[in-house]
């Protein structure tokens, strides 16, 4: 065997089982690799391959995974790309990774992200931007950005991510890999480290569909540690299918039109694949989201009132960096939030706590979740005519690292067409659909809660028809 | 001047009894070494999460449906926001607009709400002050935090101190009965706030309240707002307005300092708690709920002592709101219907029952000397006058010494009654009679007041075993006043 990374995960997995590949040797060729990291893609690489010996009989066959710092690991730096959590190491393990582990994919390394999973190009992390393999002047996305450079970059088999409006599948788009938000509460949130409650979803981020697949397999499922997991109703299946006759596809107008900005070369990419799917054999028509459009303000106010509660705890006290104030207990707390957030983060706390004032609740948070209502009924009735929904994932390939930094609203349209998803809490996907100037283009696939399934069977023939090469980014 | 009459409500906080804690398997614990039952959960740490204790919202059915609340099918609970070092993840789990149960009412105090939450860490202030500021330094006990509370909120239907306190008293009583908390002040697992403002009497509109805290226990608690109300009257009578604030009270001075406006400025900033669903008290957890509940409550007690034992309001009270004190006086009553020792009154008999704890204080009756059929039987003797009440007062101190039957004791002390014409009694009146003659004269005049050192007399000759109704008439005939 030339390069066991030359492997996908899947491959080396059956070739430990199949006792071709010992696994503490494909530990350490990625171990090896993730410690010389020049993407900055890890915040902490582990030392040592992991002792015991049942890599051969695990569904997973040793092969590691790369895990999101937003991930609490025990005994492990899990600092959510924030210095208010720099050098924090969480007594217990999240259930997603716990699981992970259990079906044999060791923990190879903590990736870096935007700040608490708050951004779209990785230059929120309070540990410095993440490059792209692609080019390493411009961004990864993000906020998954250190997971998918990491697995773009041949530094990690496969890696696990959260998505919350997007966070999966753009920095999947922007790196060249697949990424996979699933239906809300199919994996547990215990222990990921919260942004937006109600919209937080761990995914992973892997080299193809089928690696995709395996992986979700052994994440998904309730956990009675957290009360909005839910029971899958099925196995994740290895997809197989090659075909994609009577599939019907959705093209919603009012996220490919012109309001979403997509570039021409995404355009291009995005409506050359629609044209393989009906070569497939899928039926392609445009549809209707007449709400999706709203879906990036009711996000912005969503998002960040959640936000403001769920980043309240960093205050000082107990854990993380406190920095003492001259005047007590409140000077504690303003100067360690102040030191400790970013300024994206702290946008964001700042716009929720306003959305949720007293006097202000009704007109911001209250009719954002009019909006999200509406938003999961126009998904809803467009899913009684069509099987799956497809856009762009990113309206952009890759942008230069700065190019967005000193304009919040262009970085959130970012966002545009992967928002709608997680407020309604459906299940979506990005492939990598090609090249436009030599960066990667993703191109997103959504279908109704729980159909991961035959989201994974679709984009699996969709990946053999365009026949993606990442070789590139992995040189 | 105006007379003015207060309005108090009730806000209780209540730790209930389960096993472990409101969102998380932590031991609900009291008194143990700190920060030895926690968990990511009550500690707040990140990526941690709530579920929530199912006996806990059977513990909140359970009290909803003692009070005839609504029980809400579908509650909510809500984000609480506020920044204190108690309260871990810088906000409160807790219910807002839907509550675990609505409506309902104990006595005659309507219940405005009943909600679950969960309760704060402990803080711990090393220094001079006791209180967080100008502490030299804080630690916090995570503990306490998340037991599972569940808050009473009262409509303003009290209207005096005493009340309140009386009020109280029954609602933890009946909370003890009901099996779901300690209800103990001392150790925090009840406490009160109160709700009090005035207005002139008779009219309907309220005034501005103000809301008094930290009074742990019930003494305290009549204390503080009765300082409260004579501080809001004093107030207006001098013209000046009752500003709404929050007041600690201090049970040393018996005052009321405003808590800092700047600890007050909240604006909790309450919305639906996204790590949980919507509650959802399904018809099969009430009925487990009804299932669990007493036979009685206290309140059914004392109205069934009134109307099937004709018991005054007052001593029905009060006996039911002890239930170790009811549990007595049944058993007593029971005792003497089978036991036979003679007729028995069970209004004479509930009669008796203040009589013993005033001689064995806040104990057990059952667990004191004084046997329920021993209590019986001497009601029993003093209904058919055959031993007089002062000396059945007599006879009881020695049952409560020694133990022993009523009848036994009186016949060893020689107390049973006199009767006038047995045993010389009316002799004893004349010679009474006799040794006064102003006292008789004044009596024979009209003055009632008067007979009193002429009672006395036969009283102390006889040791008290002539039945005071029966002397009166005596001396009344012997005086021609017939």
């Amino acid at each position: 065997m030339s390069d066991v990374r030359d492997l996908t995960a899947t491959a080396a997995a059956e070739a430990v089982r199949a006792g071709e590949l010992d696994p503490g040797e494909l530990f350490e060729a990625y171990r090896a690799r993730a410690a010389a990291d020049e993407l900055n893609a890890f915040t902490w690489v582990a030392e040592e391959p992991p002792v015991n010996g049942g890599a051969k009989e695990a569904p997973l066959g040793g092969v590691p995974v790369a895990v999101k710092d937003l991930f609490c690991t025990e005994g492990v730096p899990s600092q959510a790309g924030s210095r208010i959590l720099k050098g924090y190491r969480p007594p217990y393990t999240a259930t997603v990774v716990a699981r992970l582990h259990e079906a044999g994919a060791p923990l190879l390394g903590k990736t870096n992200q935007d700040e608490f999973a708050m951004g779209s190009s990785n230059e929120n992390s309070g540990f410095g931007p993440v490059l792209n393999p692609w080019d390493r002047s411009r961004v990864p996305g993000g906020s998954s950005g250190g997971s998918a450079a990491a697995v773009a970059a041949g530094l990690a088999p496969w890696a696990i991510g959260t998505d919350t409006g997007g966070s999966i599948r753009q920095p999947a788009a922007l790196c060249g890999v697949v990424g996979m938000k699933p239906t809300y509460g199919a994996c547990s949130r215990y222990g990921m480290i919260a942004f937006a409650s109600s919209l937080d979803q761990a995914g992973p981020l892997t080299r193809d569909v089928t690696d995709a697949a395996l992986l979700l397999r052994h994440m998904v499922g309730h956990d009675r540690h957290d009360s909005t997991s839910l029971r899958f109703p099925e196995e994740i299946s290895l997809p197989s299918r090659e075909d994609l006759t009577g599939v019907r596809l959705g093209v919603p107008e009012e996220l490919t039109g012109s309001d979403g900005g997509v570039e021409p070369g995404v355009r291009e990419r995005f409506e050359a694949t629609l044209r393989q799917a009906e070569a497939l054999g899928a039926t392609v028509e445009p549809c209707q989201l007449p709400h999706a459009p709203h879906a990036l303000s009711a996000y912005y106010l969503i998002a960040p009132a959640e936000a403001s509660a769920n980043l309240a705890r960093y205050d000082g006290v107990r854990y993380g960096l406190r920095v003492d104030g001259e005047d007590g207990l409140l000077a504690m707390y303003e100067k360690t939030r102040a030191v400790g957030f970013g300024a994206e983060v702290k946008r964001r706390i700042m716009l929720g706590t306003y959305a949720l004032s007293s006097g202000y609740y009704e007109a911001y948070y209250g009719a954002a979740q009019k909006v999200r209502t509406k938003i999961s009924d126009d998904f809803r009735a467009a899913f009684e005519r069509f099987d799956l929904i497809a856009t762009p994932t990113s309206p952009w390939t890759a942008f230069e690292l700065g190019a967005k930094t000193d304009d919040p609203l262009a970085m959130y349209l970012n966002d545009f067409c992967t928002v709608p998803m997680p407020l309604a809490g459906i299940p979506a996907l990005s492939i990598p659909c090609g090249l436009s100037d030599g960066l990667p283009v993703g191109f997103q696939l959504a279908g109704p809660a729980f159909s991961e399934n035959r989201l994974l069977e679709a984009a699996y023939a969709l990946e053999r028809a365009i026949a993606f090469d990442g070789s590139a980014a992995r040189a | 001047m105006l007379e003015y009459e207060p309005v108090i409500g009730l806000e209780i906080h209540v730790q209930l009894k389960t096993r472990s804690k409101m969102f998380c398997g932590c031991q609900v614990s009291f008194g143990d070494p700190p920060n030895t039952h926690t968990c990511p959960t009550c500690l707040g740490l990140p990526g941690a999460l709530p579920v929530v204790n199912e006996r806990a919202v059977q513990f909140g059915i359970m009290i909803g449906l003692a009070f005839g609340c609504e029980i809400a099918e579908r509650s909510l609970f809500h984000r609480k926001n506020y920044f204190y070092p108690d309260n871990p993840k810088a906000y409160q789990i807790s219910q807002y607009d839907i509550p675990l149960c609505r409506g309902g009412h104990l006595g005659d105090v309507r219940i405005h709400r009943v909600h679950l939450e969960e309760d704060a860490a402990k803080l711990n202030h090393l220094g001079q002050s006791g209180r967080i500021h100008g502490a030299d330094r804080s630690w916090v006990d995570f503990n306490r935090a998340g037991t599972p509370l569940v808050e009473i909120v009262t409509e303003p239907d009290i209207s005096s101190p005493a009340q309140a306190r009386e009020w109280l008293t029954v609602l933890r009583e009946t909370l003890r009965q009901l099996g779901v908390s300690d209800v103990n002040m001392d150790e925090g697992s009840l406490r009160c706030d109160a709700n009090v403002s005035v207005r002139p009497r008779g009219t309907r509109e309220l005034g501005t309240k103000t809301e008094l805290k930290n009074m742990n226990s019930f003494r305290f608690l009549e204390r503080g707002v009765r300082a409260e109300i004579e501080r809001q009257i004093s107030r207006l009578h001098l013209g000046e307005s009752v500003i709404q604030e929050t007041l600690h009270y201090d049970p040393g001075s018996d005052s009321l300092t405003p808590l800092r406006s700047k600890e007050e400025a909240h604006d909790y900033r309450y919305f639906p708690e996204p790590d949980l669903g919507p509650l959802l008290a399904t018809s099969e957890l009430i009925a487990q709920a009804r299932d669990e509940l007493p036979a009685e409550l206290p309140v059914q007690r004392a109205e069934r002592f009134e109307r099937e034992l004709g018991l005054s309001a007052a001593r029905a009270q009060e006996l039911a709101f002890r239930a170790e004190l009811a549990a007595y006086f049944e058993r007593a009553l029971a005792a003497a219907q089978s036991n036979g020792v003679g007729e028995v009154d069970a209004v004479e008999l509930a009669n008796w029952i203040p009589q013993l704890v005033e001689r064995i204080g806040d104990a057990d009756p059952g667990e004191s000397k004084v046997a329920p059929e021993s209590l019986a039987t001497l009601a029993a003797m003093v209904k058919a006058r055959e031993v007089s009440r002062d000396a059945a007062r007599e006879v009881l101190t020695r049952l409560v010494e020694e133990g022993g039957d009523a009848r036994a004791i009186v016949e060893r002390e020689g107390l049973g009654a006199l009767s006038g014409d047995e045993d010389g009694l009316a002799e004893i009146v004349e010679r009474a009679i006799a040794s006064d003659p102003a006292a008789a004269e004044q009596v024979r005049g009209g003055n009632m007041r008067a007979i009193g050192p002429l009672v006395g007399y036969v009283m102390r000759e006889t040791r008290g075993r002539a039945d005071g109704g029966e002397v009166t008439r005596l001396i009344r005939a012997q005086l021609g006043l017939g």
